[in-house]
């Protein structure tokens, strides 16, 4: 448990870097894929012509999904499937890391056969004392996703906590 | 059938879902969404070794509120917004509750709006993951 998180001026000076973007697919069988992972029984998110039915031009995201990061051996997280190095690195050195908890907001809807091109940004470093965890630093990230027709359609804010 | 702006009101509670993820369900998440984090798959990780379990991703709890509030509006309109908070860990094989209600119903600037509350209940009744949705309705 880490007895002391400083937030140094390198740390701070993080803040707002803006990561180079990483193509996220939405295709039919990546929101199949999610959906089923969810557990969802919603014909709309399988089955092509009942999404139009829907009217939708496709199967539509399920809400919370924002496509799967492309997977490039070598490139990409194997813990995370998004790239290793898509911005400068936060040194903390806290092993441990758990989700603080995410806001989605939605400018359009995203279908099977978008791109998104996603980057993100720290927002913010604070500190905070867990009951079970001990001191926890706190990350909170911006998210961006701009489809293929230069359209922002999603923002996120996401908190990590390493501790 | 497609959710309607006259069909609710104020107060009224979203129907509720119910989820018993095991570990099997939580890899399908995993695969799903492109999150192998160990914590919640490996027993011998040592976060998990460390909190005694592995644990349920807080972004499947958060998923499965989009599913509760995306089975009540049914495609009549479109989420414009939704937020969680992981407050407390969930452990599989234990039964979630994800439920909520219409806090807020209104129209502004020719939209019609609603204020959803969220949560998620574990079988003690704690909330572990509180949240929000708003939506526009067609």
């Amino acid at each position: 448990m880490a007895e002391e998180i400083v937030i140094t001026e390198e740390m701070r000076a993080l803040i707002g870097i803006e990561s180079t973007p990483w193509a996220h697919e939405v295709t039919t069988t990546s929101v199949r894929a999610f959906a089923r992972g969810v557990g969802y029984t919603d014909l709309v998110y399988y089955d092509v012509e009942a999404a139009q039915a829907a009217g939708y031009r496709s199967l539509p995201c399920p809400p919370t999904y924002l496509g799967t990061p492309i997977f490039i051996p070598g490139q990409s997280s194997e813990t995370f499937s998004g790239p290793k190095e898509d911005g400068p690195t936060l040194e903390h050195g806290l092993p441990n890391l758990l989700d603080g908890g995410t806001e989605t907001e939605y400018l359009a809807d995203i279908c099977a056969g978008d791109t998104l091109h996603v980057s993100s940004s720290i927002a913010d470093l604070s500190i905070r004392e867990g009951k079970s965890t001990g001191k926890m630093l706190i990350v909170t990230r911006e998210t961006r996703c701009i489809n293929q027709n230069g359209d922002l359609v999603a923002r996120q804010r996401g908190q990590a906590i390493f501790y | 059938m497609a959710r309607t702006w006259d069909s609710f009101s104020e107060g009224d509670a979203l129907p509720e879902l119910i989820k018993t993820p095991g570990v099997s369900d939580l890899v399908k998440y995993s695969a799903g969404g492109g999150d192998f984090n160990p914590l919640h798959h490996d027993y011998a990780f040592p976060q998990a070794k460390a909190i005694g379990s592995i644990i349920v991703h807080g972004r499947f709890k958060y998923a499965c509120l989009g599913e509760l509030v995306s089975n009540w509006l049914d495609h009549g309109g479109r989420i414009e917004n939704i937020a969680c908070q992981y407050r407390g860990m969930d452990l599989p094989d234990q039964t979630m509750t994800c439920g909520g209600v219409v806090k807020r119903k209104w129209e502004e600037d020719g939209k019609k709006l609603a204020e959803l509350e969220l949560f998620v209940e574990n079988s003690s009744g704690k909330n572990t993951t509180p949240g929000t949705a708003r939506v526009v309705f067609k």
